[in-house]
């Protein structure tokens, strides 16, 4: 990262609530966290150079060219405007690519958005999903996407003798925490025997081991710092990005371990000059769109050494002692996707939105009590081969 | 081991297969408001409070400013092709019997326009800038859906 | 700025409000219709199973034998450079029992799934498919299997010409 030009703070974040299903079109949904995102950043619609767009396979909404059908909402509307994606890991990706805008001195001030109205792919959007498997090798199996995290799940829990006792506890904190959260779709008090008396889904993944299909839309607002600091006495500065992709021959790797995480990681630490993650980042908000993930990605994120996230923990107590609001280190403060809901792009987005307030001090009940100063947050995707990471500091 | 390429019966080139989903598409704030409005034979716009604009079919924002707008107003069910075109095929290319005219309408006072057909007009008597009025179907029969307006037709 | 939001806003609908009509939507069913080609990697792959073996691709750069077979070496992004035979028996890399369909329908029997290193390919590359002739809880990592293949005439050179793998049970061959 030899050559970045300019420094990028966030300047101001929005959101919707996550919900199963909504009413309004996703271009409606984009409108709210847009509109909110440009109000609490003091600015409007005109001081907006360009729009990054961020949402994942046009399957779930029902609209091909998604990008497009989503501009006006988005506020894009004859603006430089831009679509991407990397699937799951699109949330966290779209402030990334709206930072190189911004850090190259293309664009003083961009908008970042991410949107996803899941409930339009009727009665499921397991359906829509089943068609990112390769249609000559797998699809003939009849695979469903939950076989690929179980199938995970099962080898990081065989390599390393982590327990479903442990894993089911992420569930627990994660679904309190998200008591807190406004948006929130399935917070709740739950136990480990819930979790572990839920159905079963696919081995060993149960219901309240998963986060569930949700409609939302998330926003944040960046600007170039000459711009920030006349905007406001609060920036919360990009100090690192990274990403990495795996192939889609996600058999043909152990799955115990994300390497493109920790890839993704390494970069970006890298260009924020982190060199011991778990003593300098204070809050972190890895992707959690199941319970393990969680665990699988602190360590790809070098959170934790390789099987260690859980080690030593055995109950409610050691998990929020650890990784609570008041804990070691606070991890998916926010409530995760497990708690706030998933609308794939926007629920990484969210997890942006939440280290922004949570370094400005500005999340309410559900600010961390280590005052922090360095955030990470993390997304990932498709076929267990993408990770974008997103290194925050106030 | 390592073979040279043995001889096989055929050589496998394609796999067929589809991708089929059912969709749920809600209408949305505005849309709800459009069609409830075309079910009782109105026209509902959207009216920009910053630049005044009325849109139609409403939206729940203003595109040009990027503000909510503010107010559902009734608008004409008159107005002006703005551009048209003649169909003498239809939505899987087989040919029509009688070829049918297809027109932008720009409703009075509204931005944006309607896509709509054309009715009780002739292919070649159609014209940028023709007058129209919407043709609605019966109440009883209107189900909320653009179709709710049958065609538009002339008016002098 | 969260504790400075007043509203957070979306109107939320229930499956029984949209089943009752209280909330007007337009319903689609797009189908649309693909072949696609196999190219010359995966159509050997197929019109091998359709023979009743199973075949991968040899990279000699990184010495890594692929399975399934693909024509380029993603590691060194060079071309593969000779087709090998593997063997149809293999050792389960991680499992997992599905109460899931493709449409996320409930099922009352399991499909018990595994990835597959089969014995030739390299280590860690493995093949997902199904597992039976085996019970759930007797399914481990490190289990040993082999394939149960579909009758030669019934074959169409499709990944489901292999019907499933089963356990390779003590006193029955199939190993080295
Ligand atoms: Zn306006
Ligand atoms: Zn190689």
């Amino acid at each position: 990262m030899a050559s970045v030009k300019r420094r990028v703070a966030v300047i101001g974040a929005g959101i919707t609530l996550f919900r199963r299903r909504m009413r309004e079109t996703g271009r409606e949904l984009s409108f709210y966290a847009a509109k909110m995102a440009l109000e609490t950043a003091g600015i409007t619609i005109r001081d907006v150079d360009a729009v990054v767009c961020g949402s994942a396979p046009d399957a779930f909404d029902g609209v091909h060219m998604k990008g497009e059908y989503l501009l006006d909402g988005m506020g894009g509307h004859n603006k430089p405007y831009v679509r991407v994606y990397v699937g799951g890991g699109t949330g966290v990706f779209t402030p990334i690519a709206a930072w190189w805008h911004v850090a190259s001195g293309h664009f003083d001030i961009v908008l970042a958005i991410a949107e996803e109205k899941m409930s339009s792919c009727h009665p499921h959007p397991q359906k829509a999903f089943t068609t990112i498997f390769d249609p000559i090798y797998t699809r003939p199996l009849g695979p469903n996407l939950v076989w690929i995290f179980a199938l995970e799940m099962q080898r990081y829990m065989s390599v390393h003798g982590v327990k479903k006792e442990q894993i089911a506890l992420i569930s627990v904190k994660n679904k309190r925490n998200a008591l807190d959260h406004p948006c929130a779709q399935l917070p709740a008090k739950i136990t480990v025997q819930d979790v572990l008396n839920s159905e079963v889904m696919v081995w060993p993944v149960q219901k309240l081991d998963i986060s569930p299909p949700s409609d939302g839309a998330a926003a944040v607002v960046l600007a170039a710092e000459h711009v920030a600091k006349r905007l406001t006495d609060d920036p919360v500065w990009i100090e690192g990005v990274g990403w990495c992709l795996d192939s889609t021959y996600w058999t043909n790797r152990d799955l115990y371990y994300p390497k493109y995480v920790e890839y993704a990681a390494r970069m970006a630490y890298k260009m924020a000059g982190i060199k011991n993650p778990p003593k300098e980042i204070d809050v972190a908000e890895p992707y959690d769109p199941f319970d393990y993930k969680e665990a699988h990605h602190a360590e790809g994120l070098m959170l934790a050494r390789k099987g260690e996230y859980l080690k030593g923990i055995k109950d409610e107590d050691d998990i929020f002692a650890r990784y609570g609001r008041d804990g070691d280190l606070p991890i998916c403060p926010s409530g995760g996707l497990l708690g706030v809901g998933n609308p794939i792009a926007a629920a990484g987005l969210m997890k942006v939105c939440e280290i922004f307030w949570q370094l400005r001090g500005e999340a309410g009940k559900r600010q961390v009590k280590n005052d922090p100063r360095t955030g990470v947050a993390q997304a990932w995707g498709d076929l267990m081969q993408v990770g974008t990471v997103i290194v925050m500091r106030a | 081991m390592s073979l040279e390429r043995p001889r096989l019966p055929h050589e496998i080139r394609h796999w067929f297969g589809d991708m089929e989903c059912d969709y749920v598409y809600t209408l949305g704030i505005a849309g709800e408001k459009f069609y409830a409005g075309l079910k009782e034979g109105r026209i509902i716009g959207s009216k920009c409070p910053s630049c005044g604009a009325i849109w139609v079919p409403p939206s729940l924002y203003c595109p040009e400013c990027f503000e909510e707008t503010s107010e559902w107003v009734e608008v004409p069910d008159e107005g002006t092709v703005y551009t048209f075109t003649v169909a003498y095929v239809g939505p899987d290319g087989e040919p029509l019997e009688e070829p049918e005219v297809y027109a932008l309408i720009v409703l009075d006072g509204a931005n944006g326009g309607l896509l709509h057909k054309l009715g009780e007009v002739r292919p070649e008597e159609a014209y940028i800038g023709m007058r129209v009025k919407a043709v609605w179907a019966p109440e009883g029969e209107r189900k909320g859906a653009i179709t709710d307006i049958k065609y538009f037709r002339p008016v002098e | 700025m969260s504790v400075k939001i007043r509203e957070y806003r979306g109107t939320p609908y229930s499956r029984k409000d949209l089943e009752e009509g209280r909330v007007p939507a337009f319903r689609d069913k797009p189908r649309a219709r693909y072949a696609w080609a196999c190219g010359p990697a995966m159509g050997r792959f197929l019109a091998e199973l359709k023979e009743g073996r199973i075949i991968g691709r040899r990279c000699r750069r990184c010495g890594r034998v692929l399975v399934p077979p693909r024509m380029f070496c993603e590691w060194c992004f060079r071309p593969t450079d000779e087709w090998v035979y593997v063997r149809d028996t293999g050792t389960v890399l991680t499992f997992s029992a599905s109460y899931l369909g493709p449409a996320a329908e409930r099922l009352k029997e399991p499909i018990i799934i595994a990835v597959i290193q089969l014995d030739g390919a390299s280590p860690g590359i493995g093949i997902l498919h199904k597992l039976g002739e085996v019970k759930q809880e007797e399914v481990h990592v490190g289990m040993r299997v082999k394939a149960v293949w579909k009758p030669p005439e019934e074959r169409e050179g499709a990944i489901t010409d292999i019907l499933y793998f089963k356990p390779i049970r003590e006193g029955q061959g199939g190993g080295e």
